[in-house]
């Protein structure tokens, strides 16, 4: 991978190897009158992990939802795989192979752990076959008959990662999956990240944990007031830890 | 004894016209949004109709169990397509005073054509009897419409939880934006629900038909205690809906029974003493933070 150190890529580089997996180009978005993203540009490749980082607030999950769909009010354009989405709804952008794991993991009371990964249609050819999802997280297998919320909090977020790769998602995107959890997991769930990562899906992963962070993403932008403010790679991001650390306020 | 037993039975009977019409309620809520105010009158229309399909055309109740329903669902789609669907961006609040509206103007409807008075129906042949239980005698179509309200609950129920249409329907009704975006056109499943739901206040329609009076105002206040039925069970729970259908049908019976006098107060001191020790209703999920 070349070495990038170029600040706010805002124009689709021209002449890349490989044409990003995930490309927002000036995206703002806005809650009522109060604007919360302001002309937002990133892309992440298959097989990358690209993080957003920023304070609460900083309009993290407000691009995710966007990229997803879910965000109604805003202007800019969304590509997936070369096609232009920014006018799909949320359920054709997962057809598509984009997958959501929200930050509350989104599982589903109502439905038993089996049913919360048989959900999502299967949208791809890669996409993990359900005997291959309970091979690598045998505890959802033990308690496939479970309600979805029955499981711990580390369990739902393997549910919901499992999910969209039953479904075949060639693009995660993760809110803040090891928020709340216990060390070994979030273990656990960098292993995931970086498996599927070489199976050359794409991950765009909103992160507080800067530690956590540093371990598993290529490359980071530095979201603040809705606005990149910086875009770091990795090795960057790690000589500057402990003053992002002092700027997030952790 | 034997007194108590029948007065359980009417209870019954009656709970299961409440079951049906608040599953319908609760998975047109579920999947929709709407709390739909006309389901009252969907049921009063399922009534009325087998009314008029019998004096009319001589289809007699055992065809009318089944035509009603598909004529019911005919209705419902028209409903959601025709009008329910151009406000379900906007506030519930629209499609409250939306279907609130559609249940007055069907309401006067029926009393322009059928007047006030109410339509007669007859017991169906077979069910006019009295069978004897234990050395009880019940009202043979008192047993059967428990019955039957018991088994379109179960079906209903099996088609909600064994197949994947139900799963999906399950899915949307908790979280239908997250289940939009795990790929799931919800929009797909809303006509075919909205249908479904006033399919079955209409089923309950044509088996409270020999049992009650068949005036256009049946539903009015049948649509109040549904709605008590819908919050003692739990806003959103179809299981919930189900279970205090046949509760509020019992709490009826029992209050008519024993305590005429307050018979109506007695389902709303229900729901008063279950929103005071559970706000969510008997199954509905706590408000997570």
């Amino acid at each position: 991978m070349p070495e990038r150190t170029e600040v706010v890529t805002s124009q689709p580089r021209a002449g890349a190897p490989r044409r990003p997996l995930l490309e927002v180009v000036g995206l703002s978005a806005w809650y009522g009158e109060a604007q919360v993203l302001s002309d937002v540009s990133l892309d992440v490749g298959s097989g990358e992990v690209v993080t957003l980082v920023g304070r609460n607030g900083a309009g993290k999950t407000t691009l995710l939802r966007s990229v997803m769909g879910l965000h109604k009010q805003t202007r800019g354009s969304v590509t997936f795989e070369g096609l232009e989405i920014t006018r799909r709804t949320a359920d054709a952008r997962a057809r598509l192979g984009v997958g959501w794991v929200p930050d509350d993991r989104g599982i589903y009371a109502t439905l038993s752990v089996e049913e919360n990964l048989l959900l999502p249609p299967v949208v791809h050819e890669e996409a993990w076959p359900i005997e291959r999802v309970y091979e690598s997280f045998p505890v959802l297998h033990e308690r496939r008959d479970f309600p979805g919320t029955k499981l711990s909090g580390g369990e739902q977020q393997m549910l919901a990662m499992a999910r969209v790769l039953r479904m075949g998602a060639r693009m995660l995107l993760l809110d803040e999956p090891s928020e709340g959890l216990a060390p070994v997991i979030v273990q656990r769930i960098g292993e995931i990240i970086r498996e599927i990562k070489g199976q050359g899906v794409g991950v765009l992963l909103v992160e507080q944990n800067v530690k956590f962070a540093a371990t598993v993403a290529d490359r980071h932008y530095l979201l603040a007031q809705g606005r990149v403010v910086e875009h770091l790679d990795n090795r960057q991001f790690q000589d500057r830890e402990s003053e992002l650390l002092t700027y997030l306020g952790m | 004894m034997s007194a108590f037993v029948q007065y359980t039975l009417q209870g019954l009977a009656a709970g299961g016209f409440y079951a049906l019409s608040a599953l319908g309620l609760a998975v047109i809520f579920g999947v929709l949004g709407v709390v739909n105010f006309s389901h009252g009158a969907c049921y009063m229309l399922g009534a009325v109709i087998a009314a008029v399909l019998l004096a009319e055309v001589g289809i007699h109740f055992w065809v009318a169990l089944l035509v009603v329903p598909v004529i019911m669902f005919g209705v419902g789609v028209l409903i959601e397509r025709l009008l329910v669907r151009w406000l379900l961006q906007l506030d519930p609040l629209y499609n409250f005073l939306l279907t609130f509206g559609l249940a007055l103007v069907l309401v006067e409807a029926v009393k322009r054509r059928y007047g006030v008075s109410g339509l007669p129906y007859e017991v169906p042949a077979g069910l006019s009897g009295q069978i004897t239980v234990a050395g009880v005698g019940l009202p043979a179509y008192q047993v059967f419409a428990c019955l039957f309200s018991v088994a379109i609950c179960l079906l209903s129920w099996l088609l909600l939880a064994k197949t994947r249409v139900g799963m999906i329907v399950r899915a949307s009704t908790e979280a239908p934006e997250r289940t939009r975006a795990l790929g799931i056109n919800v929009g797909l499943w809303v006509t075919p629900v909205f249908g479904f739901g006033i399919a079955l206040a209409g089923l309950a329609g044509v088996l409270a038909a020999p049992f009650r009076a068949i005036t256009a105002e049946m539903g009015s206040n049948f649509v109040i205690v549904l709605f008590a039925v819908v919050v003692i069970g739990g806003l959103g729970s179809i299981l919930g809906a189900v279970v205090a259908g046949f509760l509020v049908g019992l709490v009826e019976a029992y209050g008519v029974a024993y305590a005429p006098a307050y018979a109506q107060i007695a389902i709303f001191v229900l729901m008063a003493i279950v929103i005071l020790v559970r706000p969510s209703g008997l199954f509905g999920r706590e408000e997570t933070a």
